[in-house]
């Protein structure tokens, strides 16, 4: 390995060429610079992406040797009904939070776009983002509390029906889903205000002289050259969306009666409570597939509203 | 017109509640002596103001004194959580900054074999969600007898992280080459050119990707849920959620756990107050390229 990067055949032709190195020279500089990531790599990525692999072909409680079992774990996937439960909850969690976050971050994002600069607002709006999910979710285990919990108090005083939220089968996910959305939707907003200052103002300029209102301008200016980076935080939104774990862990432990039992919780739970390692890693490597689809789709949407930007 | 312009101010004033209250609210549970926490449950500032939820947290009262003040009596020391969470963030920060910017800078400026496939290789790595490699992660650390170790828990991302890489490669590329040129001409080598002229003349980017790899490294939960359960090992979000499983189920330790809340919460409000227009104008380079 070392041998082959010294010696670095010239047939790269260097288009940056320091006086002092040897023609090739930097090749050995090169490995040098990449060797404590190139351990990381390997150690942390690489082999255990292999080894991920490996171990959903086998049957492993932690303890004794891993039993190959060929694909054994597989059929078991497709025939374990809270596998597929996981997977429904995990779209029904994305796409409350998507369609959420996103409303409500266009809304704060043009408001924002249109009203100030202020690093102040921004700053506290990116509060919720910067805060452990660990604290959020005990945060509003207690002001989601069934009896005593803040909003409920404020239901009750205003003479509506209080509710059981993380208590209630029907009404976990969405709780949890509307946590999750309160925790990043400041986030979100702030990521298409960047994308909004992209904008050239003449664009804006031209549409004032159209005498456009601002709901016209934001439907038809804004929105559409907005496409871009709102495909992109859909990307990102979703893929966190399908790695929601802490907020459960701490706020609902799957329940009740898995109403909350998401992929990633369900994964971590055969793992690490029941030590069925070669499953949990079937069922990781299945994420992994499905999340790769996903992203290529909206990866090809992407480019379509590239395409139609012109 | 003028009534358009209200009510846009009215919503971005109603996010702003939304955003802050809830802390207030752990904030002023935290205060609220627990005795009368239920009594007076609806009022906005803490009518029995007591700093004891906070003492007892950090383990500063007696058992006694603890148990008085409305806690199980289980011994609590978020002092040493704090100090680890801080210790953890700080090493993560400083070490797979600095890896990743040497990697990216060679990936950006300098040739050698492999280095497109080195780099594809990087990119793939990105887009695999975190819990496939965990698994293997997990067993790989266990097997080393690093379980409940500092170096367990920064072991799979103290070198490198795929992002920190990929985001700096993208900023060495952006650099002009004549600086560096210039240097060399001036007699410095590869490593000088990259510590006296590519890395100072990266400080905004360096500090922004810091402070990102810095938060999620204080947010972090699951790997350090598996790997630092004893107390030496124990990070602060961890600590939150052991508390949590002590406290009863009919009757959670609500002042106890608002307060421990408070105090993970504390730092990053630090970072924003020193730190908050970079990070709020950082979201222009790291969503959006």
């Amino acid at each position: 390995m070392t041998a082959t990067i010294t010696r670095g055949k010239p047939a790269f032709k260097p288009a940056f060429k320091p006086a002092h190195s040897a023609e090739g020279g930097q090749g050995r500089h090169a490995l040098l610079f990449l060797l404590p990531a190139l351990v990381g790599f390997a150690a942390f990525y690489l082999y255990p992406s292999v080894r991920g692999l490996w171990l959903s072909l086998t049957d492993w409680n932690l303890l004794s040797d891993p039993e190959f079992v060929a694909l054994d774990n597989y059929a078991e996937l497709a025939t374990d009904p809270l596998f597929w439960k996981a997977l429904l909850l995990t779209g029904y969690n994305t796409v409350l939070n998507l369609v959420g976050q996103i409303t409500l971050a266009l809304l704060l994002a043009a408001l924002m776009h249109r009203l100030t600069k202020s690093v102040v607002l921004r700053a506290t709006l990116l509060l919720p983002w910067l805060v452990p999910n660990v604290a959020t979710a005990l945060l509003w285990l207690w002001l989601l509390d069934a009896n005593l919990g803040f909003v409920n108090q404020l239901l009750d005083a205003a003479g509506l029906d209080t509710h059981g939220f993380f208590n209630a089968p029907a009404e976990a996910m969405p709780s949890v889903a509307a946590v999750t959305t309160w925790a990043s939707v400041g986030y979100v907003a702030l990521l298409l205000y960047a994308g909004m200052l992209q904008i050239p103002s003449s664009v804006y300029e031209a549409a004032a002289m159209d005498g456009a209102g601002e709901v016209r301008t934001f439907f038809r200016i804004t929105l559409p050259l907005l496409r871009p980076v709102l495909a992109l935080v859909l990307v990102v939104s979703v893929i966190g969306c399908f790695q929601i774990f802490d907020t459960i862990a701490v706020a609902t432990k799957g329940g009740p009666v898995n109403a909350t039992k998401v992929i990633y919780y369900y994964i971590y739970q055969e793992a690490f409570t029941h030590f069925r390692m070669g499953y949990a890693a079937a069922m990781a490597l299945s994420l992994v597939l499905i999340l790769g689809v996903l992203t290529w789709v909206q990866m090809r949407l992407m480019r379509a509203s590239d395409s139609d930007l012109g | 017109m003028r009534a358009g312009r209200i009510a846009a101010w009215a919503v971005l004033g109603l996010a702003v509640l939304v955003t802050v209250f809830p802390f207030w609210w752990m904030v002023r549970t935290a205060l609220t002596d627990a005795h009368h926490l239920f009594s007076d449950n609806f009022s906005l500032w803490p009518q029995h103001f007591t700093w004891a939820n906070f003492k007892r947290v950090l383990g500063l009262s007696s058992l006694a004194e603890a148990q008085a003040a409305g806690g199980s009596g289980a011994s609590l020391d978020f002092v040493l959580y704090l100090r680890n969470s801080v210790v953890y963030t700080a090493v993560v920060v400083a070490v797979q900054t600095l890896s990743c910017a040497m990697a990216a800078y060679a990936l950006a400026r300098l040739r050698f074999r492999g280095r497109e496939a080195l780099f594809s290789a990087f990119v793939a790595a990105l887009m695999v969600p975190p819990i496939f490699t965990l698994l293997p992660n997990f067993a790989l650390v266990r097997n080393l007898g690093l379980l409940n170790t500092f170096a367990g828990l920064v072991a799979p991302i103290l070198l490198m992280t795929p992002f920190t890489v990929f985001f700096l490669r993208q900023f060495f590329l952006s650099l002009p080459r004549e600086v560096e040129e210039a240097a060399v001409i001036d007699g410095a080598g590869v490593w000088g050119v990259f510590w006296r002229v590519a890395l100072p003349m990266s400080r905004g980017p360096l500090i922004t990707i810091a402070l990102i790899n810095g938060v999620h490294a204080w947010k972090d939960y699951l790997w350090p849920l598996l790997v630092g359960q004893e107390e030496g090992s124990r990070v602060l979000t961890v600590a939150l959620g052991v508390f949590l499983q002590q406290s009863p189920n009919a009757r959670p330790d609500w002042t106890g756990l608002m307060a421990g809340s408070t105090l993970s919460v504390i730092p990053v409000l630090l970072l924003l107050l020193v730190f908050g227009k970079r990070l709020a104008n950082s979201l222009n380079f790291t969503g959006i390229k």
